[in-house]
């Protein structure tokens, strides 16, 4: 104890750690993806406000009654839904080690992104035709802003799934790109969440306006 | 601390062909329930917002848990305790400003006559 207390003061003194503890790589980066992603459901969570304050301002333009096809959501919704699943497909060959499966379902899922995607362009380009542009009123501003930022959210994933599909089929089934694919998985699902909250305020609840 | 240095790939918790299964069932049933109360209209708006929003709650759930597989162990809990203040965060900001902005614009409204002036 003493001799040790010794070397001690003989060595210089230092505040810092002399050997850094071990950082396994994307040790954090699970976390660090997580509190992304929930910074995400801040920045949605200020554009729903933004619906909610301003989704009844209509400025004696159209209304959500006049504008919205609720079959049309309803099948936009379960394309988003089944995406989901196939995801969770591709998640569960990327477990078993399956590279050829694990590809397949990823272009499966993106199938159904862009059939999501391609669905809600369509309705704003048919809503911009007939002039119910986001310029038209306070409701269609929030209406674009809320959409078109899930939206584009979706076309990010879909590139993301894109990269991952080269990449597992360049480097396989490798650690770094597991942790990657489990991030597109927290992104992709979240995506969906989103989506809910979309459908229930959004048009569910505008037809009730 | 569990953060063993091989957990890195694997830290977060798996999901299972069951579980994958039982979470869609749940979700298209919590999907088409509020679709079709919209749709047909078997009860009066007001009860049907409330169920609704409701439906949606529920299925944002059942997504956490089966498709976020999220749990209160996952990251030594750090996930849920991020994702409790966040859900804190998001409904003050909701609640707050629809409280603020419905009062203010009840308050700001013009008198009633003013509205036949053309």
């Amino acid at each position: 104890m003493t001799s040790e207390t010794v070397t001690t003061q003989a060595a210089p003194l230092r505040f810092y750690d002399v050997e850094e503890h071990e950082h396994p790589e994307g040790g954090s980066t699970m976390l660090g993806f997580w509190i992304y992603l929930m910074s995400d459901c801040l920045i949605f969570a200020i554009l729903f406000a933004c619906f909610a304050v301003l989704g009844g301002n209509y400025a004696a333009g159209p209304s959500p009654r006049d504008l919205f096809d609720l079959p049309q959501v309803a099948l936009s919704t379960a394309m988003l839904l089944f995406s989901s699943i196939t995801f969770g497909f591709a998640m569960l060959s990327m477990q078993a080690g399956r590279r050829g499966a694990t590809q397949g379902w990823l272009v499966v899922t993106a199938l159904f992104g862009l059939a999501f995607l391609g669905m809600e362009l369509r309705e704003f380009a048919h809503l911009i035709s007939i002039g119910a542009t986001p310029q038209r009123s306070a409701f269609l501003s929030a209406f674009f802003t809320l959409v078109g930022t899930h939206g584009l959210h979706v076309t990010f994933g879909l590139v993301w799934i894109a990269t991952m599909i080269a990449q597992v089929g360049r480097h396989g089934l490798i650690p770094a790109n597991q942790r990657r694919l489990m991030c597109l998985s927290l992104f992709w699902h979240f995506l969906d969440i989103i989506w809910i909250g979309v459908f229930t305020f959004v048009y569910l609840m505008g037809m009730l306006r | 601390m569990s953060g063993d240095a091989h957990h890195a790939a694997d830290g977060a918790a798996h999901g299972t062909l069951r579980g994958y299964l039982t979470g869609f069932g749940l979700s298209v049933v919590l999907t088409a329930i509020p679709f079709w109360l919209v749709m047909a209209r078997p009860l009066a708006a007001s009860h049907t917002a409330i169920l609704i929003v409701g439906f949606a709650v529920l299925q944002i759930l059942v997504h956490v848990v089966y498709f976020l597989h999220m749990n209160r162990r996952s990251e030594g809990g750090w996930t849920m305790i991020a994702l409790i203040f966040t859900l804190i965060v998001v409904a003050i900001a909701m609640s707050g400003s629809t409280w603020v902005m419905y009062h203010l614009n009840t308050n700001m409204m013009p008198p009633h006559e003013m509205r036949s002036v053309p």
